[in-house]
């Protein structure tokens, strides 16, 4: 029998998932990056998500930056770190190196720094140790051998402790750190980027190595804001859903007539694709009101309109969304796609879908998020959203622009479980529009065309005459 | 013989601190290194202190000490650190800026 690595998790949504439970448990970790890049901040999370989420002390030890300064620098995170302190859950240790006022004649070795780190640890009783970061002892000391030999020394005592640790170096030019920390970290390496693409600035995270674990080894993007460090993708690819019996009305009856009387699965994906002017949003609206009048939560997320447009056109429609946003049942973000990259925009709906834990998600439309991706990247990307919001549960309705019945470029509709498609139809004399299932997998639904309408009191599906009855009305 | 440039070196007193761990060897010479040097070239102007941080490990930070054995020259200012076993001279008094005697 093997014994399983132990993880131990960052706190960091998506990279704990992304490393099938977090960083190597009683190890070191070597986070590399360039300035700026957010190697700080990922390594600060990590101390404080232990201390406060699983009970674990940390020690930071600072090479760069006073500890006050590091703490100003997360108090917008919500991080208390004097408070931590105060509570014997963190230990710190500003080690400050200074290179002018520094001679050397004869041996010596970083015993100074061993003794603090094992008085600070003993301390608060630290199970967690951060080191930020390593490359100021290469600066500070005049003898690079003493540093190298002195870091294997260090790392083998922190694995001796059974300390989880991350330490932290500045990226190199042609190597991973400039002063080849990588060599002495066997068990796991992770690197951040931070560049701009197409006038759009993108972090990407990449596990370089983890030893003893399966781990994606694509460019991961990660977002920082105020809720802290996400890496996309929150789950791992798979296909582990729990498929529910339960449903989720539509809010047309019809419609729910239409798929075996339910409406759609609950944490199913569904694809709405129509030409401009088709009603799709109508739709969407309905679906929105339905679920709020179940009491449940929803979020629009619409990239065209804003939310008093939103509002305003869909009661016009018949659909009056304003009580639900006033109930705070609804909630509608808008944002221009064009106002940052695929990746920060996917992040942003997964920190709302986390913050709000809506029962139901509009995408209005996804056409329109997919046209800012960059390269091959957006099918990828689009594909860990739907797969997101399906582990979590959460009914999505996908709205796209798309006239034909075409698979879609991106080959999203394979993976949606219903697709719905509406079209304008034009005679010489009048326009109606036509509604239609594609598919709905796991229930048995209508093939029926119907007629569809926009009234003042919603959206109204009735049946067409059929074949036989058309030619009957003829004679 | 004194130089015109540090007329007050006669009145400077030499404070220092000497880091080690344990009676190692390296604590040992540094220790013997030390007291030499100053015997020879900072008689009756000198006081030295040895502190071992393993009896005292909280006193490493106050002075930033990482490495053993450190020198700290506290007097007089600006502060100054030589790292190692003092085993040269040489290197000791131009850290410490004392010129040796001729």
């Amino acid at each position: 029998m093997v014994e399983q690595l132990k993880k131990v998790p960052t706190g960091i949504a998506g990279l704990d998932e992304l490393t099938g439970g977090g960083l190597p448990a009683g190890r070191p970790t070597l986070v590399c990056g360039g300035p700026g890049c957010g190697k700080t901040l990922l390594a600060t999370t990590f101390l404080v998500r232990g201390a406060v989420d699983h009970s674990e002390p940390g020690l930071l030890v600072s090479f760069d930056e006073r500890i006050p300064d590091m703490g100003v620098n997360v108090a917008s995170l919500g991080f208390d770190l004097p408070d931590l302190e105060a509570r014997g859950l963190l230990a710190t240790d500003y080690v400050h190196i200074d290179r002018q006022e520094m001679h050397e004649t004869g041996e010596y070795d970083l015993e100074a720094l061993f003794i603090r780190l094992n008085l600070a640890v003993n301390r608060v009783g630290a199970r967690r140790v951060v080191l930020d970061t390593i490359d100021t002892l290469f600066a500070g000391i005049p003898n690079q051998g003493i540093v190298r030999s002195e870091l294997r020394r260090l790392f083998g005592w922190l694995k001796d402790h059974q300390l989880t640790t991350v330490i932290t170096a500045e990226r190199g030019e042609g190597s991973l750190t400039r002063h080849g920390i990588e060599e002495y970290v066997s068990d796991c390496v992770i690197l951040l980027d931070h560049r701009v693409i197409e006038d759009l600035s993108t972090r990407r995270l990449r596990i370089v190595k983890y030893r003893g674990t399966s781990h994606g080894t694509n460019e991961y993007p990660f977002l920082i804001d105020e809720q802290g460090i996400t890496v996309l993708p929150i789950t791992s690819l798979g296909l582990r859903h729990g498929a529910s019996n339960e449903s989720m009305s539509t809010g047309l009856p019809q419609l729910d007539a239409m798929l075996s009387s339910k409406g759609y699965f609950k944490g199913s994906s569904t694809l709405l694709t129509g030409g401009p002017g088709t009603g799709k949003t109508t739709i969407a609206a309905h679906f929105a009101d339905a679920t709020c009048r179940n009491g449940e939560r929803c979020i629009y997320f619409s990239f065209e309109e804003s939310a008093s447009q939103l509002v305003r056109n869909m009661r016009s429609a018949g659909v009056d969304l304003q009580p639900w946003i006033d109930k705070g049942l609804l909630r509608c973000q808008t944002s221009r796609p064009s106002l940052g990259g695929l990746e920060m925009h996917l992040a942003l709906m997964v920190n709302a879908v986390r913050d709000f834990r809506p029962a139901t998600v509009i995408i209005d439309p996804l056409s329109a998020l997919l046209a800012i991706g960059v390269g091959s990247q957006t099918a990828f990307m689009a594909l860990r959203l739907i797969d997101y919001l399906k582990s979590h549960g959460v009914t999505a309705l996908y709205l796209s622009l798309q006239d034909s019945e075409e698979p879609t470029s991106l080959h999203i509709s394979s993976i949606m479980d219903t697709w719905i498609v509406v079209r304008n139809m034009r005679s010489d004399t009048d326009l109606s529009r036509r509604l239609h299932i594609v598919k709905a997998r796991g229930m048995a639904h209508s093939n029926q065309v119907r007629r569809m309408e926009i009234t003042n009191s919603g959206v109204r599906l009735t049946d067409l005459p059929t074949a036989r009855e058309a030619a009957e009305g003829l004679r | 013989m004194m130089t015109p440039t540090r007329p007050s070196e006669a009145a400077e007193h030499w404070s220092l601190r000497l880091y080690v761990a344990g009676q190692t060897d390296k604590s040992l010479r540094a220790i013997n290194n030390l007291t030499r040097i100053c015997k020879e070239h900072l008689e009756g102007r000198y006081s030295i202190e040895v502190i071992d941080l393993l009896e005292h490990p909280q006193l490493a930070a106050g002075d930033q000490i990482i490495a053993l054995p450190t020198l700290v020259r506290r007097l007089p200012e600006p502060i100054k650190k030589i790292l190692g076993d003092l085993s040269n001279q040489e290197r000791v008094l131009v850290g410490l800026d004392v010129r040796p005697r001729t």
